[in-house]
Parts: structure tokens; sequence; C-alpha cells
């Protein structure tokens, strides 16, 4: 009876959205009479920032500073269609409908501006500090704050936009089967060592190093809390957590948070995060779905290690002391 | 039933309530008094969400009957700002993108502060020690690890 180190590794593909009926979200941008911008959604942030990211999208579309932009989310009666916040589609959905509705909004408010000016719309640009001058004379500028008031109480011009982002439904072919369940792909890689005492059965990841491709980071600090969070639950999802232990036997399942098992602050693996940003096609300015695949390739990754340190392969979850006992009991017995 | 008056201080003020016997300090907290900082998480004291300071000792105020608090000084997280400036130890969850949903947040700050007000320099094992009775979903508790021994070194730094 010994601890056994074992190594594993697992790489993912992990599509961003599905493909549901069609999977639409829309936003809409408006101007409030001081030139702040309120981008509504019916897409919701759970936690995983996606306000700040929309904000950010909105911002840099119209060319105003991220803290004028306000977002106004949650009421799914009132507000735009959204599909739902899952599958990893926040950012990159709703993200692509906010651009097109901000591109809108800017369109109105440089018109208003030209007005203001004096000038053609085309020739003007915005400094990104809160203000719209003319290309090559940034001295004939005027703030967005008065473009605003102008376009409220002078000019009679809401200024606003309309996103709508689709990705149609894909059917499968009638022969193959074959079909497109997404337009995006985010990759990730885990290599995690663990130790195995194949006395007791129990499991201890030493450490786990992951690497993904996530598109472009749109807020690098976001990105890399939502991966370190990510890479613990992966291992929580392969050592820990059921609500179904005996599957589909429904003795013993967790009830609370005493017999629903995750791994504590003083069970925490040494991680690495490395990010590989490789800009989507299709994405706001080229960013996929980390969201879920975060969480996923240290799984088969422990499993992995698993088998090269006790010679068993576990392929049910989670990997419980029991399970690899009894994997241990069989395969001494065969 | 009779309800049975209860006063103590909250965050530095005065509070008189009358509550049902039997009622938890969360529930006063939150919904009497409206300091909605303690959270509710599992009301069963698994899961240190609703954590709160009496006395200077860490309570889970699921747990506490409101009626028990007579007289004690009671501290929650919607105290700890001063004058519109962040507690160190909310300053150093921000800064360490320490709290994603946020829902544990208040409790993993109170957890921490009964830490740091013993400990001022706590090594790594004792924090994780302290903050072993709070449940986090979403961080990987890393951040949280981080965010306190950041607030102690900055707590080290002021008084030094």
């Amino acid at each position: 009876m010994a601890i056994r180190r074992g190594r594993g590794v697992a790489a993912i593909n992990y599509p961003t959205g599905m493909n549901l009926g069609g999977d639409p979200t829309q936003a809409l941008v408006h101007s409030t009479p001081t030139g702040n911008f309120t981008v509504t959604l019916s897409s919701v942030d759970l936690g995983q920032g996606m306000k700040q990211i929309m904000a950010q999208i909105c911002a840099e579309t119209i060319g105003v500073p991220t803290d004028r932009v306000i977002i106004d989310t949650a009421d799914t009666d009132t507000g735009p269609h959204c599909m739902g916040t899952f599958a990893s589609r926040g950012t990159h959905r709703a993200g692509n409908a906010v651009i097109q509705a901000a591109k809108e909004a800017r369109q109105v408010m440089l018109e208003v501006a030209a007005e203001e000016l004096e000038v053609n719309a085309s020739d003007l640009e915005t400094d990104g500090e809160g203000n719209i001058q003319v290309k090559g004379a940034p001295q004939k500028s005027i703030s967005i704050f008065d473009v605003a008031l102008s376009a409220h109480f002078k000019r009679g011009r809401s200024i606003s936009g309309r996103g709508m982002f689709l990705i149609p439904r894909s059917y499968p072919e009638k022969e193959t089967g074959a079909m497109k369940p997404s337009t995006c792909y985010a990759h990730a890689c885990t290599v995690a060592e663990v130790e195995v005492d194949d006395e007791t059965g129990e499991v201890t990841v030493l450490t786990v190093k992951n690497i993904f491709e996530i598109g472009r980071a749109l807020n690098p600090k976001m990105v890399e809390q939502q991966l370190v969070g990510g890479s613990w639950m992966g291992i929580s999802h392969a050592l820990y957590e059921t609500t179904e232990p005996y599957y589909p036997n429904r003795d013993h399942g967790g009830t609370d948070f005493n017999q629903y098992l995750m791994p504590g602050p003083g069970d925490l693996a040494e991680t690495e995060i490395i990010v590989l940003e490789r800009p989507s096609a299709d994405g706001p300015f080229g960013a996929k779905g980390p969201g879920e695949m975060c969480a996923n390739p240290q799984i088969p990754a422990v499993a992995n290690a698993v088998f090269d340190a006790v010679g068993v392969r576990i392929d049910t979850l989670p990997i419980t002391p029991e399970r690899i006992l009894r994997a241990l009991k069989a395969q001494a017995a065969s | 039933m009779a309800k049975v008056p209860v006063q103590f201080t909250l965050n530095g003020s005065e509070k008189a309530e009358f509550v049902e016997s039997g009622t938890t300090l969360l529930h006063a907290l939150r919904d009497k008094i409206g300091d909605t900082s303690p959270k509710g998480g599992c009301h069963q004291g698994t899961c240190g969400a609703c954590s709160v300071i009496i006395d200077g000792e860490l309570r889970l105020s699921c747990l506490t009957l409101a009626e028990t608090c007579n007289g004690t000084d009671i501290k929650t997280t919607a105290g700890l700002a001063e004058g519109g400036v962040l507690h160190p130890l909310q300053r150093a969850f921000l800064d360490a993108f320490a709290t994603q949903c946020g829902f544990c947040t208040p409790g993993m700050i109170m957890a921490a502060k009964v830490l740091l007000d013993r400990t001022p320099n706590p090594s790594r094992e004792e924090v994780i020690e302290a903050l072993s009775g709070n449940i986090c979903r979403c961080t990987g508790y890393e951040p949280i690890i981080q965010a306190v021994l950041t607030a102690a070194r900055a707590n080290s730094q002021n008084a030094a």
C-alpha cells in the first residue's frame, strides 16, 4: 500500500452558445439628456461580469469613456429579447447586439454634432474622452454632453440604436447528420498531477496547469478571475460534487452544504493559468465564451492522472475514494 | 406571540426593535432594520454568508436569536467603510478580484476582519483556517486568500 503519483493531460473544444431554434439576442442603446448612454438588455449578470463587459463594448463602439455607459439588465418582461445567459453565450451574442445598437446610436450622435458644428458627419471623430471633433482639426469640437442636450431640447432627435444578433438554426443534413452546432469555439488544455492513496482511495490534486484559448480577453483581469475559479470548479466536479452519488439510485445524495462536497480553501491545488488570445472571426472585438469551458478540461485530466497513478479507469463522476477502491479491487481480482 | 424588545448597537448606532420570540438576528437585521449586508445562504449554519461580529466574536446570524443580542455591539460589512472610504479588506477584495457573484463576500470579510483584529500578520494557513467556515461557489478561494493577505500587509504598513 502506498501513495502513488500520476499525471494526466486533456484538451477540449468548447462551443460558444447553442444551436437552438435560432439563437438571438437584442440590445437597445439610447442617450440620456446629459450624454450618458443606457444599454437595455434582458441578458443577466450572474456575477460573471457581463455588465462591465457590455459597458466596455458600448463605450468602445460609441467612443466614450466606460463610465459614461449605464447597463440596464434584468427585466425579461419588458427588455429586448435575449435567449438567456447560459451556454457561455453572453459576451458573444449580447456583445454583438450591443455593437450594432451602439453603431446606430453613434451615427445619430455624429449627425447631431455635425449640425451643431456645421460640418459633414463623416468628417467627425470621437476623442474617447467625451468629445466629438473634426478630423484633423481637433480645436473644432463639441462635448457629447452638449450634443445630447441639443438632440433632446433643440433638434428633437433620439440618439439611440437597435441591435440584433442572430445565429440562425442549423439543421442536420438528412444523409449524414452533419450540422454546425456553433460558429465559435474556445479551447483549453490541462495537465494535472495527483497523488492517489491506494489504501484509502483518496486523491490529492497537487498541481493543475491550464492553458485557455478564449478569443480576445476583453477584460483580462476578469477573464483570469473566471479561469481561476473555473479551474477550481473543474477539480470539484472531478472529485467531489454530485447530488446523486449512486445514480440512478437517489440514496445518499447531498441535501445541504454539509453533505454536498466541494473543495474548501484548504484543499486547493497549485494552479497555473495561461491565456492564449486568438480573436474569433464573429465575436465582439474577437471575444469567445470563456465561461463554462474553463471548468471542463480538469475533469478528464484528473481522470487520466488517476489512471496514470494506480492503473484504473474511473468513467463515472465524481472520482470518489469508493469508486477508486472498487476499481482497484476489481483489477486485483481479474 | 408576544413581541420582545431588543436593543443593541449596530455599526456604532443604537437600534431598538420589537421582534417575535425566536426571530433570528439575520431576519431582524435584514427585514426589520434594513441592513442587508449579511446574506441568508443556508439558514442552518453551514455556509457562513450571514456572518456578523458580536462583541468581537464571529457569529452566524442565522443561528443567533435576536433576543439574545440585547446590549451587544454588532458589526456588519455594511458598517466597515468610513466616510465613503472603503475598509482595507473591502479595498483588497476589489483589487484582488476576490468577488464574483458577491453573495459570500460580506461573510468572508467579516471572518477575515475577526482574524486580522486578532492576528494582524496571519500566515496563509491561518487565513485558510479563518475562512474555512465560509463557502464560495465562484472564485476558487485563492483570490480571497490573497485579498486577506494583502489587507494584512496594508494594515501593517499603515501601523508602521
